[in-house]
């Protein structure tokens, strides 16, 4: 038996065992080999027990998205199996410790805690696992060896187990390799060991930073807060502001502080945050103030699953708020346009003194792969904070509806912003022509951000389409990968990170359409709404998907084959 | 004297005659004089309520935004500029009720900014319901029969979580007020100016004579060092006692704020430092 030009592996086990760990290892490793890699996990809410598992495909060429099939699946614990059971096939090779899995006819037998023992204590059985799994794909066990020191290597006790454990495991699986007679063949790439590995949390926290980004007040929400944590672990050496409020409604209005004083701010959350900070939202409208809001998806309603995810929150970002005011909403499906679009947030949110939202979800966030480099600007963004005279206005009454935005402690006038309905020095008012004219200038800011295309949509497939399927933020790679396999001449996919205002191009790209299918990990449709509202095109069907896990790219080709061929 | 340049002339004050927000006003504005404070670095911040207009009729930079937020929002401002002098000002009801989460933990980070509560014990603007510093029994078309909650102590909270400045004052002693405003101004760290005003309109019960009747300094020899004692005046009723209760040098929050560790100047002075973020980037090569 040979290995395709590409492998899936799954390891599955409790929370608090070491999961994460095995996939890093595991991960660098394999990029190291020089090949692609991709990454993703699911988890249960809880510390410790559970089943929590890893999916990690390696290959000759770019993966990107999730799949179901498993090739090799090591299973850490006694209630492994069943927890992933649905995904495997005859094919699949199942490892693991045959103390646990003595009825399982199929097991590949690896005694996992007899190794681990014989090194030291229980945890060193991702080690041994880590090992099975190189010299399984006969792998160089130099490369698992440098991963290992690179982890460990603060602790040459620990260090020394990690390599004494991984080269049993290492064994094992070479043993198991020869006696099968398996070999891999997979294609490897010396230059992808010198590309970057990141997940979809550092991605939107490096965009941020390259965006002007320094300061963020969050209060700590899955999932979230992988960006403000690596926010804080870079506070000091970038400048950075960063502060876990007591509750959301603090963040906001801390973050609009700052955007007051001249600081570039930024609140990370999740739905059930977000909807704490709807008054901010609005604050923000009113007063005209620019504010970034990473708003990281997972299921509701209420606390739903916390660990799972969802595209469920894009009505909450476009609605929120009482009062009518412009926003925009940005929401990746890459983590190239994670990167850009957080980093372009900063400035659009500058420049038209809006809110603007980077909507990511848990998917997006957990999943890694390499990328060959970040799009890193040449200059920094100028901020647009005008020097105030003597005579400043905030509010003052401009055609493109925006005032120039003042400081205070820079210039000589005084920076007066009110919550309440205001004149052009921002004073308040119940002038009815006032406030007409004030409404009326903060709708005019929004005729900027839906003519331009600020960020760049895509269109994958054919041209001259008839039919075309949609979907937005982290559904973008498995749609991808899908309308890859299926390869259907009449079928594109059209994407654009910028779901709020679509753009014009988009429009028209919906209007071409004879048939339109809108994808989207939600119950109701979201997106398909928010489409017919602003082209009045109505969707042909919508493929939908709200179990809290990721669609799959499996399932996604099932779906395309039986449209194409009805 | 030279014209207070905090004081806006000719506008429309929204403050029914005789309310106890005007000599506020007054003595906020002296104080700020009399501090010489720099017009263009201090800024103003309230919330909602008939308090939280102050700095609608001063000459100030100000932020007027929610019910309730006007600490968090004069937290990010002073963490994203510690140049600025800021006042964050607003009735009991904001503070304390609505705002009362952030209330605790502003205390708790002890930023640099002085904390204004109007309090006259009655909610106004909304027409006279029970305010968190309401006494039990007191009537209104909310609680006709009288307010049953135990009175919010916003002094002895303070003192609790060991806020650096603690002081309590009456809008009807001019002179007291003025000092007690301008050392809390003067003060290194967060500190709270719980400052007792009648409401005219709604509140029958706390009037000028009330507070003139039911009010006592504290005695000369207080220590503000001590904070027990300083604990066991704040819960004195019979009378509430003034002055300053307690003070305590402490860390500042934006002093200890790692983003101000090695760049001192405020947020919007600084440059994004592409080539440390191409370095960070670099370093997600394993």
């Amino acid at each position: 038996m040979r290995f395709k030009n590409e492998i899936s592996i799954v390891l599955v086990g409790e929370a608090g065992q070491g999961i994460q760990t095995i996939e890093t290892v595991l991960t660098r490793t394999l990029k190291a080999a020089g090949l692609h890699v991709f990454a993703t996990k699911e988890f249960m809410s809880r510390i410790r027990g559970g089943s929590n598992s890893t999916t990690i495909r390696a290959a000759s060429s770019p993966v990107r998205a999730y799949a179901e099939e498993i090739d090799l699946c090591v299973l850490l614990d006694g209630d492994a199996y069943s927890w992933i059971q649905e995904r495997i096939t005859p094919d699949t090779l199942v490892i693991g410790d045959p103390a646990v899995y003595d009825h399982l006819d199929e097991l590949i037998p690896l005694p996992l805690a007899d190794l681990a023992k014989q090194v030291g204590e229980k945890i060193y059985a991702n080690a041994v696992a880590c090992g099975f799994v190189i010299g399984l794909l006969g792998l160089k066990s130099a490369l698992l060896e440098k991963t290992l020191e690179e982890l460990f290597g603060g602790n040459q006790e620990v260090l020394d187990k990690n390599l004494r454990a991984s080269r049993l495991g290492l064994e094992q699986g070479e043993a198991t390799a020869k006696e099968k007679e398996w070999f891999c063949d997979l294609q490897t790439n010396p230059q992808i060991a010198g590309q970057l590995f990141l997940n979809g949390s550092e991605a939107v926290g490096l965009g941020a930073l390259t965006g002007g980004c320094n300061f963020i007040a969050s209060y700590p929400m899955s999932p979230s807060t992988g960006v403000l944590q690596f926010l804080a672990k870079y506070a000091e050496r970038f400048g950075l502001v960063v502060e876990q409020a007591e509750d959301e409604i603090s963040a906001i209005n801390m973050g609009l502080g700052s955007w007051y004083a001249g600081g570039r701010a930024m609140v990370s959350t999740s739905g059930g945050g977000f909807a704490l900070m709807g008054e901010g939202l609005s604050l923000a409208g009113g007063i005209e103030s620019p504010m970034v809001i990473h708003l990281a998806q997972r299921p509701g309603p209420a606390t739903g699953l916390p660990t799972r995810t969802e595209q469920g929150d894009l009505d909450l970002a476009l609605y929120a708020g009482h009062g009518e005011f412009p926003r925009m909403i940005l929401a990746p499906g890459t983590l190239e346009e994670a990167f850009e679009c957080a980093r372009l947030a900063f400035d659009l949110a500058d420049a038209s003194q809006s809110p603007v939202f980077i909507l990511t979800d848990q998917y997006l966030l957990d999943s890694s792969y390499n990328v060959p480099e970040l799009p890193l600007p040449a200059e920094p963004d100028e901020h647009h904070i005008v020097e105030t005279s003597a005579d400043y206005r905030r509010y003052a009454l401009t055609e493109s509806g925006l005032s120039p935005r003042g400081i205070p402690g820079y210039g000589q006038g005084l920076v007066c912003v009110d919550s309440d309905e205001h004149d052009e020095a921002g004073f308040i008012t119940e002038d009815a022509e006032v406030r007409t004219a004030m409404v009326d200038k903060r709708l005019r800011k929004f005729k900027g951000l839906r003519s331009e295309q600020t960020v760049k949509h895509h269109l994958f497939g054919p041209t001259d389409y008839r039919r075309l399927l949609v979907g937005w933020g982290s559904t973008r790679l498995a749609i991808e990968e899908a309308l890859a396999r299926v390869g259907d001449p009449e079928t594109a996919f059209l994407y654009s990170p910028q779901v709020y205002p679509l753009s014009e191009q988009v429009q028209e790209h919906l209007q071409g359409a004879q048939r339109l299918i809108v994808i989207e990990s939600n119950a109701t449709g979201q997106f398909a709404r928010l489409i017919q509202r602003e082209t009045g095109r109505q969707a042909d069907a919508c493929w939908l998907q709200y179990n809290g896990r990721p669609f799959s790219v499996e399932a996604l080709e099932h779906r395309l084959r039986q449209e194409v061929t009805s | 004297m030279t014209t207070n340049m905090f004081v806006r002339e000719g506008c429309d004050i929204a403050w029914c005659p005789g309310c106890g927000n005007f000599g506020i006003l007054k003595l906020l504005t002296a104080a700020m004089a009399a501090l010489e404070l720099d017009q263009q670095q201090t800024v103003l911040v309230s919330g909602i309520g008939q308090a939280a207009k102050i700095p609608q009729y001063m000459q100030v930079h100000f932020f007027n935004g929610l019910h309730g937020r006007a600490l968090p929002v004069a937290t990010g401002i002073k963490a994203s500029n510690p140049n600025l002098t800021v006042i964050a000002e607003s009735g009991d009801g904001d503070m304390y009720g609505e705002g009362g989460n952030h209330f605790i933990h502003c205390i708790r980070r002890n930023p640099d900014l002085t904390n204004i509560v109007h309090n006259n014990m009655v909610y106004g603007l909304t027409k006279g319901q029970a305010s968190p510093t309401s006494q039990r029994g007191f009537e209104t078309p909310l609680q006709p029969a009288g307010v049953i909650l135990e009175p919010f102590n916003p002094l002895a909270v303070a003192i609790a979580l060991e806020a650096s400045f603690v002081a309590r004052a009456f809008v009807g002693h001019k002179e007291q007020t003025l000092d007690i405003l301008q050392q809390a101004i003067r003060h290194r760290g967060y500190a709270l100016v719980d400052l007792l005003q009648p409401c005219v309109s709604f509140n029958k019960l706390n009037t000028y004579q009330w507070f003139d009747e039911n009010t006592a300094y504290l005695d000369e020899n207080h220590d503000p060092h001590d904070r027990i004692q300083a604990f066991a005046s704040a819960l004195e009723e019979d009378p509430l006692r003034l002055g300053v209760f307690y003070r305590k040098e402490k860390p500042l929050f934006e002093d200890q704020l790692l983003g101000h560790k090695k760049e001192k100047k405020p947020l919007f002075q600084r440059q994004v430092n592409l080539e440390e973020i191409r370095r960070l980037v670099q370093e997600f090569n394993g």
